[in-house]
């Protein structure tokens, strides 16, 4: 606790609430405060998945389950109350959301956790699938295909607010993502917190000192069980409505990409990653309706090139800037600039090409543009220039990067022998 | 009678089928301790591509093509991307093939779109091989499991009798040693990579045109192999097999019995209004998620797998 009042934490995090307070501020358009209010329960979702994967090196396929059925909870608590007489404040209901995600936690991270590692990882799969074939075999709770909705001003909060506008509620989730975020990065250094990151470096040692790995990791599936499920009870309050795509693989798969993305080694990591994944769900969507392959290799070269993600990135970076060896790392870039830019063109074009023929049968061949050139699709000969770019952009990558790791070698490797 | 026949015998191809995308899964996993999230998106890759060929030139050809373009394809991933992932550890590896999966699912709709294709069972194949009292079996699930259990004993022969194969068995236990020996073993990794991914690729080859060819099949396959491969226990291929076929006439069983938990009752003259969306809930609800239940039981009463090692 002393550690989380340090003077350069809590500049940090009065910077932190200073920004989301005034985040609103920004633009007076609609969608940029819907936008605000899915990064705030996005970062709150992603955070409590990396309690699993960061900290305790649980990987988990299936972490949408705690989300859903917290979203689900509370759902179904705000139609009771439509109902009866009675009524819980809907700023007190994201609570009822941690409270359900708290115990799914319980019951099926009993059985998630009994093995650890890769088995986790296809344990959790399973669960999400049997959670997510559950939800149509049960329509009158999880409401089918049409999903469940509600109103969320049938129980006003206090003082009067009754969450009628779209910036009272981004006050709300800003304040519930607040109150999570502070808990979770509390938690990261209790001696749970301390303990999982024991269980995740070395589970013998750690069983050795005394502490069952089997108990840490439940224990850290129940926490960010809880997490989940307040994110998942303020995605109902914000939408009003909840489907069983909440709680599907999809969900599960979105919430990897952001935590991985920013970088998970990192407590701030998720927080940049689902900033960034909900922006460019947005805006990349809004350019090209391909945008989910664009996402899929953005993920797969960041798990090849920078396994840290962007905070990994940012913190080498200073780690080269401290040391004085930022200038030479620039200069690479700069060499790798245009080779890495004609891979990107090729891809980009073939991409787009492959899309504009599967989707001329339906719409009649439309002329495609791409950087400002018109292309046909249809022709074999229009593929050669994009084909061409990037066979020659990844030679010329592995040339410079050859190039470079010889002399780098050179360097190095006296000092890696030595370490 | 005639219902238990052709439940056991749809159910013992589709357990085959299952076996031969498990098995795949298992040799790379116990050999390179790497869980190809991907397994499944090669099995759709298969079934595309055998599409795609016998449109061209025929099925024939590309029951044999198919899987060779996609074990190469399974190569290339496990030399250009798994080895550079490996650096960072199994959990990079694991997050590099779920990225995979998500781009193959992604690609193929680029290609071949949103809906099924059209995928067809051969004319040669079509046909009821027998009809057993008032059953028919159709030929293609006999070619199936003629398939399986073909490609099943070449894998056994080929790791039991031939050298290479005795080769990948010590690099199975004792990769160090192997090397020392002189034996490339990284170019073994990729060689039962790219064997392992091409079997996933036959069993969409044969899979594709009895189920159905479409951008969600390796999803809704994938979740079903792993479950396998956990019941079964994780390196052992004996214990995917026993679930594979466990989890074939099992589902096949309950998809055909309409019996619910109000039907036990009564039979036991118990009268219940109590939870009708619960006890009024068939068997054949119940089919999608049985394998998920199974793997809960087994998790809960013998963590380790049906024939799974302990873990260390």
């Amino acid at each position: 606790m002393r550690a989380l009042f340090a003077r350069s934490r809590l500049i940090v995090i009065a910077g932190y609430l200073a920004v989301i307070v005034l985040a609103p501020l920004v633009s007076p358009k609609g969608y940029w405060l819907s936008l605000l209010c899915q990064i705030g329960i996005a970062t709150v979702f992603a955070l409590s998945f990396n309690m699993l994967l960061g900290q305790t090196g649980l990987l988990s396929f299936g972490h949408a389950v705690y989300f859903g059925l917290g979203a689900f909870a509370t759902i179904h608590l705000l139609r009771a109350m439509q109902a009866g007489s009675w009524r819980i404040p809907v700023t007190l209901l994201p609570l009822a959301g941690g409270l359900a995600g708290l115990l799914f936690g319980v019951a099926l991270g009993y059985v998630t956790t009994r093995r650890a590692g890769t088995t986790f990882a296809m344990i959790s799969l399973g669960i999400g699938e049997m959670v997510a074939a559950s939800s149509l075999m049960f329509p009158a709770f999880f409401g089918g295909e049409a999903g469940v909705s509600s109103n969320r001003m049938t129980a006003p909060g206090w003082f009067g607010i009754t969450y009628g506008s779209q910036l009272q509620m981004y006050y709300l989730i800003a304040a519930w993502a607040f109150l999570c975020i502070l808990g979770m990065y509390a938690l990261a250094d209790t001696p749970l917190g301390r303990m999982a990151n024991a269980v995740r470096d070395n589970p013998e040692r750690a069983e050795f000192v005394g502490f069952d790995p089997q108990w840490v990791r439940y224990l850290m599936v129940v926490l960010a069980g809880f997490f989940a499920g307040v994110a998942g009870g303020l995605n109902a309050l914000n939408y009003e409505i909840v489907t069983a795509e909440t709680l599907s693989a999809s969900t599960s798969g979105i919430v990897i990409m952001m935590a991985f993305v920013g970088g998970i080694g990192h407590f701030a990591g998720p927080i940049i990653g689902a900033a960034l994944i909900t922006v460019l769900q947005i805006a990349v969507a809004a350019v090209t309706e391909a945008w989910p392959f664009y996402f899929g290799i953005l993920f797969t070269v960041l798990v090849l090139y920078a396994p840290g993600g962007i905070a990994g990135i940012f913190a080498e970076h200073k780690r080269l800037f401290d040391t004085g060896q930022l200038g030479p790392a620039l200069r690479q870039y700069l060499l790798k600039l245009l080779p890495f830019s004609l891979c990107a063109a090729g891809v980009i074009t073939l991409v787009e090409m492959a899309y504009a023929l599967a989707n001329t049968t339906e719409r009649g061949s439309a002329p495609l543009h791409v950087f400002g050139v018109t292309l046909n699709a249809a022709r074999p000969v229009g593929w050669a220039p994009p084909v061409i770019a990037l066979v020659v952009g990844v030679l010329l990558l592995r040339l410079i990067s050859r190039r470079l790791s010889a002399k780098s070698e050179r360097v190095l490797t006296p000092l890696m022998e030595r370490a | 009678m005639q219902f238990v026949l052709s439940s056991v015998l749809n159910g013992v191809a589709y357990g085959l089928l299952l076996f031969m995308l498990s098995s795949g899964l298992t040799l790379i996993f116990s050999m390179m301790s790497i869980l190809n999230f991907a397994h499944a998106a090669f099995y759709m890759l298969g079934a595309y591509l055998a599409y795609q060929i016998s449109s061209a030139i025929g099925f024939w050809p590309g029951l044999l093509i198919a899987p060779l373009l996609v074990g190469a394809l399974g190569a290339l991933v496990e030399r250009y991307g798994l080895r550079k992932a490996h650096r960072f550890g199994p959990v990079a590896e694991l997050l590099f093939t779920f990225g995979l999966s998500f781009l193959a699912v992604e690609a193929v709709q680029l290609i071949w779109g949103k809906a099924a294709v059209d995928y067809r069972v051969p004319p040669s194949l079509q046909g009821a091989l027998f009809t057993f009292q008032g059953i028919s079996y159709p030929v293609y699930k006999a070619f199936m499991m003629a398939v399986s259990v073909g490609m099943l004993l070449a894998l056994y022969a080929g790791l039991a009798f031939t050298r290479l194969g005795l080769i990948i068995q010590a690099a199975l236990s004792r990769p160090d040693m192997v090397q020392a020996l002189g034996h490339d073993v990284p170019r073994i990794f990729t060689l039962v990579f790219g064997g392992g991914t091409a079997l996933a690729g036959l069993a969409g080859v044969i899979g594709g045109n009895a189920l159905v060819t479409e951008p969600g099949m390796a999803e809704s396959m994938g979740p079903i192999v792993f479950v396998v491969v956990v019941v079964g226990g994780l390196g052992s291929l004996g214990g995917a097999f026993v679930a594979s076929l466990l989890i074939g006439v099992l589902q096949t069983f309950m998809v055909g019995l309409d019996w619910s938990l109000i039907d036990l009752l009564r039979a036991l003259h118990v009268e219940t209004q109590a939870a009708p969306s619960l006890t009024r809930l068939s068997l054949t609800q119940l089919a999608p998620i049985m394998p998920y239940i199974l793997m809960v039981v087994i998790l809960i009463f013998r963590p380790r797998g049906l024939m799974g090692a302990r873990e260390t």
